[in-house]
């Protein structure tokens, strides 16, 4: 077993608001993050798949098919938007980074082959800030 | 030149941004500036350098206190900038596009108010890992 890692990158506005709390509860909870006007993140996104090197290439995966499949439903759908009104697959859910890294995982997941598994969306927020998902 | 130093604080702040030009029709902004002028919004994680330099003061050993250059930076930048959108909530970018050029112009010219002019001041400010700019240029 192999695991393999495409770091890929993209730039987003957001904000943390539960629409079905007041405004003043939205503040007590989210601090900065609720400001009404969105503020926004360099968003460092770790992709790690795993499985059995295939004899005849050397490859668990073609990293540029794998970079290829991140970028039509992954990057192409988040990089320079506002993740609460510009993505489709995000709409309804609280845009943190703990749902995002989720909402990735299902969107690639499926375009996967099936000689190889996802093993862990990792996403970082900030330098400092990160979240992993492992499909759990 | 002689037994100056230069020190340096560096900070972080988030904030979400456009680049569009009102005096131009949508196609033009489109073709200009691209992704960035997703009338939605986008952000970035923007770090910054603030370097001062200056002689050490013969009784304290200090160009500037650093918790004090710290103390303006946040007072004056941070809590100005910090998970806003320098477009609707910042007041500098009313009448100016929040390029990283104009964010560190801007940044420079709250900060020399507030550092002794004796002192010298350069800022870098980071847009992205990739991407950066410095004021003055040297």
């Amino acid at each position: 077993m192999v695991y393999l890692t495409r770091i890929e990158h993209f730039n987003a506005a957001h904000k943390l608001y539960n629409r079905a709390w007041d405004k003043e509860k939205n503040e007590a909870v989210f601090g900065k993050c609720a400001n009404e006007n969105w503020h926004g993140h360099n968003y460092e996104l770790y992709v790690t798949i795993k499985g059995e090197v295939v004899e005849e290439t050397g490859f668990l995966f073609d990293v540029k098919e794998l970079s290829s499949l991140t970028k039509q439903f992954v990057l192409d759908k988040l990089d320079h938007k506002n993740l609460n009104v510009d993505v489709e697959f995000l709409k309804g859910q609280m845009c943190s980074t703990e749902n995002l890294a989720k909402a990735i995982w299902k969107q690639l997941q499926p375009h996967l082959p099936q000689t190889v598994q996802l093993h862990c969306i990792k996403l970082y927020e900030t330098p400092r800030i990160y979240v992993e998902y492992f499909g759990e | 030149m002689e037994n100056k130093v230069s020190v340096y604080r560096r900070e972080h702040f988030n904030a979400a941004h456009r680049l569009n030009n009102p005096a131009w029709d949508e196609t033009t902004n489109e073709t200009v500036f691209g992704k960035c002028n997703n009338p939605s919004y986008h952000g970035h994680n923007y770090e910054m350098e603030v370097k001062v330099t200056g002689k050490p003061s013969p009784d304290t050993g200090f160009v500037i206190d650093l918790k004090v250059l710290s103390d303006i930076i946040r007072d004056n930048v941070l809590e100005k900038f910090d998970h806003k959108n320098l477009n609707l909530d910042v007041k500098e970018f009313e009448n100016l596009n929040p390029t990283a050029e104009n964010i560190v112009v801007t940044i420079y010219n709250i900060l020399r108010q507030k550092i002794n002019d004796g002192l010298d001041l350069q800022v870098r400010l980071y847009e992205t890992p990739r991407n950066f700019v410095e004021y003055p240029a040297k």
